[in-house]
């Protein structure tokens, strides 16, 4: 991983995120369809959109996982992220939550966090690895964020589903990315996680740019951010909430035709 | 917090200070053998109750060795979640590699007396030996080929498979196709192994006759040192960071990938490492027992090593090494006395080990002593052995 | 002039061939044999031809084989033949059986070498003008092969007289050959030539080559030489060519012969294991099952019918059908259902389960082969040409499988079963709320499965040993179709068993069975990188669980 990714030449761009044109298609499905957008450093983004709308396949693009058949994908500096794997565009700070919370079941809250912590991932350095004062009192300070130091002993499999979902948060800052891509982070918790989930993310954002996908109008609202809304793998409208919830084309397709 | 203890320490430290669950009575087992078992064979009369005769010291040996296997297949499956239907090939490919050597030792004592040649080749017209036979008389040689001949294998099989992102089932399968393919091959003659009768009638090994009761202890310890040593490597492995690195890509493989881990380099390198020991295990086998033979390529062989460590436990090591010694042992004892029992019995094995002990021995008797120290403590323990991911 | 000539003569010879048995002057004849010397035996053996008596073909042919036996008392000619308990002498030319004789009353009728090519020659004139086309047929085939220069007349003097279209063409093909061979002059063997450049058996090949480079070596040959050299190059290139047309054809035929066994011993597993996900080991011994309720089929029709015998393979396919979709079911409700989800679970429950089938198959039937005959409408082989012949039950087992797969891609997709299974495998939770009942749809999914697998076993039944191991050489095989195949879709088993077939088939010429099957096994390992999910493989997020 010493191998810096090659800065292409004619994209001098300010944008931590530039996606234009992306199309991606499964067996004759358009996944994406000539998708375009762009965030900002320091900004935080909700994305919002049907069921198919193509959000988690954004978030697979975007990581790596899926290949798009056309279109650019840019990272920071104009890094090309369409030529990379998932480990390589992780360490270059990128840091993804799942839809489902996924978090590593059998090991402890702390070792979760341990896992994830930021640097040097090649096999022999992790064989040898030993955690300096440093690194823990990163993790315990993590663990103070994410309300998770009592527990920090516990198998990760124990947590409550709120707790996961924070667990997982948890290991995306300890990952320290410059990029933040949150998928339904609040799906399953109760309306006091939900809003103390909220206030995470906020606090998140003032240091981190997060992209975040979400149903749940009410803990969009609570987010106060700019919002994208998806429609068939391409962007329907964007602006502030209240912009977009009076779009006309947006209350179609939420209410049907 | 035991958990931050030995995440701060780093292998090294973990390794000397505590090993996992029943480590060191483990360990402790396998020293008080290596003294006891040699001493009364030497000194105790055969009369007495306690007297370990030759024909046991080798049969114990054989089981070590296959402990030794069972060890790499648990290195695996217990932890990186990996399960090979094929490891019996690295297994035999020790084997060869050290039956290749003791070949080359018989010199002319052989029946066509050819000081070079084996005597398949000589029965077969060869005038030369092939260039792949080169090296084998020197006995460096050889065990540096047991060492690379399986770990070359394993690592080409790796790159690709795991490169490739085949998994589960599928890796399984493919194994299963890898093994097959080389028990195909060796029972060519043209392979110039032997074909069908494989590697046989070895006189000595480093000069020492392999009849010899002498001989026979001395691979019997040299199979317990292997044990231990595998044992240790498997625990600095599974204790250290990378360890944990490996469960996280067994429990959930996607999430490690975007935590920044490349996958199939984790997976490759246990693999290799898992593929060493098995060479190593078949090459202390091969002297014990006094043949190689392409039947060691089967695949049915394989899927027994894996029954062996789901008895005993996957990802408890010193369980597979329980499930090796339980089910040979009971093999031995069926196939002399109800020959065709035996196969309903390992059958029935497979099936109830499964629906009923998903844990295997060890695991099962783990969640009891967890669950009898909470009674006793009141309040849940945290260091319990690792386990393996069940959806019950 | 000629011709009327050739005809007349066809005619006496023929007219001798048919003479009702002149059987004192074949005993006359025949009489020679006895004498010690080899010169009288072989005036005798020329005479006993010349009488054309019907006969004669069976006393050569013993004697030939070295059967021939004289009895010492009485000089008759006698065969023995080994009977219950001891030898029974039968007097050659009566017919009559003389009962038990010892070794020591006998003395045997010693040919040389010379006597034995005279024999075999005589033989095939004897038998050109037999009254059976089909043994004239083998005579001339038998002459185009050994090519006795002795028979160039007797053979065009048969091609003459010949009614029958096919043998004529065979005796045409055979005099062509010995002209070829044995004529003198360039033109004749031009003549010939361009009869044998339109024949595509291999042995043409072989001839034309000797022979020209036979050519090759004369120094300095002369123009006909030459040219007759250049017609050979041709005629040469020419079978060549429809040589290499039938190995590919026959390559073909026997690939996708290969590739239909295939498909029937994995088409039930593209149900359990492509639609379901169950690793069934077991699947080998579905299929065994299958092979041994046939053979207990046949086994019930000899006892109780059997002038149906031969029709017990018919009754077999459902009987195996039922069999083992019954183990299949039971198999489902007792182990696979607590393992759904955990497949590597699966794979090793259903091994151990392999295991106690086999040794309860072994327990019950013994451990040796057991004999599942072929009806007589399956035996025999049907030949294209002289170089190509496919056997019936072969050509049954490609039709067989068709049939099975188009069976089974109807029951899917047309039949409400086929929609409930589809339904449960893609969600099971939508499914049961649907009302359906989804334990009950996995058992018969995995029953049809099993059931497939039984029908395979009788088709394997007639190419392969019914014995406990028989699904074990399959399951591999097998899993490699499905996988290669790409999971859930029977039209990935069908082109991936067809493909391994026939590349299995067009290896083989150049490595060898064995070596053929590891190129196709690495190859399917390499490929499984390359596509992880096989041929036909579904994208998207129906991948992902």
């Amino acid at each position: 991983m010493t191998a810096h990714p090659k800065e292409s030449k004619d994209k001098d761009l300010t944008s931590i995120l530039y996606l234009d044109g992306v199309s991606v298609s499964f067996d004759g499905f358009k996944a994406l369809n000539n998708l375009s957008f762009v965030v900002e450093p320091g900004e935080m983004r909700a994305i919002i959109g049907p069921n198919g709308a193509g959000k988690t396949t954004m978030m697979d693009v975007i990581t790596g996982k899926t290949k798009p058949d056309t279109g650019e994908v840019f990272f920071k500096n104009g890094i090309d992220l369409t030529k990379y794997d998932e480990a390589f565009i992780a360490n270059l700070g990128i840091g993804r939550k799942f839809q489902k919370p996924t978090v590593f079941e059998s090991q402890t809250v702390f070792h979760n966090l341990e896992l994830s912590l930021k640097g040097d991932k090649s096999v022999m350095t992790t064989l040898f690895a030993a955690l300096n004062d440093e690194e823990v009192s990163r993790i315990m300070e993590v663990l103070r964020i994410i309300r998770l130091t009592e527990k920090a002993g516990d198998l990760a499999g124990s947590l409550s589903h709120g707790q996961k979902q924070w667990l997982e948060i948890g290991m995306l800052l300890m990952q320290d990315p410059d990029l933040l891509l949150v998928d339904e982070p609040v799906a399953g918790m109760t309306d006091a996680e939900t809003e103390q989930t909220a206030i995470l993310l906020r606090e998140i954002s003032a240091t981190h740019s997060v992209v975040v996908v979400e149903h749940d109008m009410e803990f969009v609202r609570a987010l106060n951010s700019k919002v994208t809304v998806l429609h068939e793998g391409s962007v329907l409208a964007e602006g502030s909430l209240d912009t977009v919830q009076n779009n006309q084309r947006v209350v179609e397709v939420y209410l049907g035709r | 917090m035991d958990a931050i203890n030995k995440a701060q320490k780093g292998p090294f430290v973990s390794l000397m200070t505590g090993l996992p669950g029943g480590g060191k009575t483990f360990l402790g087992i396998l020293l008080v053998a290596a003294l006891l078992v040699p001493l009364s064979n030497m000194f105790l009369p055969p009369s007495s109750p306690f007297h370990v005769p030759t024909y046991l010291v080798s049969l114990m040996g054989k089981y070590i060795c296959f402990a030794l296997l069972a060890l790499s297949v648990d290195l695996i499956w217990g932890f990186a979640g990996i399960l090979s239907l094929g490891h019996g090939a690295f297994f035999a490919l020790g084997g060869y590699s050290m039956g290749m050597y003791l070949m080359r030792q018989i010199g002319d004592r052989g029946v066509y007396g050819n000081p070079i040649l084996p005597d398949f080749m000589v029965f077969l017209n060869w005038t030369e030996l092939p260039w792949y036979w080169y090296g084998f008389d020197m006995f460096p040689f050889a065990m540096l080929m047991v060492i690379l001949v399986p770990g070359f294998l394993a690592f080409v099989f790796g790159w690709f498979a795991f490169r490739s992102r085949v998994t589960g089932v599928y890796l399984s399968i493919i194994t299963q196709a890898m093994t097959y393919a080389l028990l195909l091959a060796f029972f060519r003659n043209d392979m110039g192994f032997g074909g069908n009768n494989g590697l046989t009638d070895f006189k000595d090994i480093l000069g020492f006759d392999l009849q010899a009761t002498g001989t026979r202890l001395g691979l019997f310890v040299a199979s317990l040192i292997a044990l231990a040593f595998g044992y240790l490597v498997c625990c600095f492995i599974t204790q250290s960071k990378l360890g944990r690195v490996l469960i996280a890509i067994r429990d959930a493989e996607s999430r490690t990938r975007f935590s920044g881990y490349r996958v199939e380099y984790y997976k490759l390198f246990v693999f290799v490492v898992s593929a060493i020991l098995a060479g190593i295990a078949g090459a202390l086998y091969v002297p014990q027992v006094g043949i190689i033979n392409p039947s060691e390529f089967s695949p049915a062989n394989s899927i027994e090593i894996v029954i062996w460590v789901a008895v005993g436990g996957r990802g408890t090591l010193w369980g597979a090494v329980l499930g090796a010694f339980l089910i040979n042992w009971g093999k031995s004892y069926f196939t002399g006395s109800f020959p065709d029992a035996w196969l309903y019995f390992l059958g029935g094995l497979f099936i109830f080990s499964t629906l009923f002990l998903p844990k295997g021995i060890v695991g099962t008797a783990g969640i009891w002593i967890d669950k009898l120290k909470q009674l006793r403590q009141g309040k849940p323990d945290m260091n319990t052995p690792v386990s393996v991911k069940e959806e019950q | 002039m000629r011709i009327i000539l050739k005809i007349i003569i066809a005619a006496m010879l023929f007219s001798v061939a048919i003479q009702a048995p002149a059987r004192a002057d074949l005993e006359e004849a025949a009489g020679g044999l006895l004498s010690k010397s080899y010169g009288d035996k072989i005036q005798a053996t020329e005479a006993i031809a010349a009488t054309g008596d019907a006969r004669a073909i069976l006393l050569l042919e013993t004697l030939l084989a070295g059967d021939l036996y004289a009895v010492k008392d009485t000089d008759r000619l006698v065969y023995r033949k080994p009977a219950n308990g001891g030898d029974q002498v039968t007097d050659i030319l009566t017919d009559e059986d003389l009962g038990d004789l010892k070794s020591g009353d006998l003395t045997k009728i010693r040919i040389n070498n010379r006597m034995r090519g005279l024999i075999k020659d005589l033989l095939g004139r004897l038998t050109l003008l037999n009254e059976d086309p089909l043994l004239r047929l083998k005579a001339a085939d038998a002459v185009f092969k050994s090519r006795p220069v002795e028979m160039i007349v007797p053979m065009g003097d048969a091609l003459a007289a010949e009614t029958d279209t096919a043998v004529a063409a065979a005796m045409r093909r055979a005099l062509a050959a010995l002209n070829f061979v044995h004529g003198d002059t360039p033109e004749v063997q031009g003549e010939a030539l361009l009869i044998l450049q339109e024949e595509s058996v291999p042995e043409v090949r072989s001839l034309l080559s000797a022979e020209a480079n036979r050519l090759a070596a004369i120094q300095n040959p002369s123009p006909e030489n030459q040219a007759l050299a250049k017609a050979i190059d041709q005629a040469l290139a020419k079978v060549e060519e429809k040589l290499a047309m039938l190995g590919v054809v026959e390559n073909i035929f026997q690939g996708i012969s290969l590739g239909s066994v295939l498909l029937l011993a994995a088409i039930g597993l593209a149900i359990t294991f492509g639609v379901m996900g169950v690793i069934n080991m077991a699947h080998g011994e579905m299929v065994m099952i299958g092979a041994y309720t046939t053979y207990v089929v046949q086994e019930l029709c000899r006892t109780f019918a059997p002038e149906l015998l031969t029709f017990s393979l018919i009754a077999a396919i459902p009987a195996a059908f039922i069999v083992a979709g019954l183990c299949g079911v039971a198999i489902e409700r007792s182990i696979i259902r607590f393992l759904y989800g955990r497949p590597l679970e699966t794979l090793l429950a259903t091994w151990g389960l392999s295991l106690v089938l086999q040794q309860f198959v072994r327990t019950i039937f013994g451990p040796t082969n057991k004999e599942v005959s072929s009806p007589d409408w399956l035996s025999g082989t049907w030949e294209i040409t002289g170089g190509l012949a496919l056997t019936y039950n072969r050509i049954a087992i490609i039709f067989f499988a068709a049939a099975v797969l188009v069976m089974l891609m109807l029951v899917l997709r047309k039949t409400s079963f086929g929609l409930q299974m589809r339904a449960v495998t893609q969600n099971r939770k939508m499914g049961a709320s649907m009302g359906i009942r989804t334990g009950w749809v996995d058992a018969m999914t995995f029953g049809l499965g099993s059931g497939v697998a039984g029908m395979a076993g009788v088709a394997l039944s007639q190419i392969d040993n019914v014995s406990p191991n028989l699904g074990q050489a399959y399951i591999i095989d097998s899993f490699m179709v499905v996988v290669f195949g790409g999971v859930g879709n029977l039209w990935g088993t069908l082109v991936g068993a067809l493909s391994l077939g026939i590349t299995n088939k067009f290896l083989e010429p150049y490595t060898g069975a064995v070596l053929a099957k590891i190129l196709v096994l690495v190859f399917i390992i390499l490929f499984i990188q390359k596509r992880p999910r096989g041929l036909f493989a579904l994208k998207g997020r129906a991948v992902e669980n």
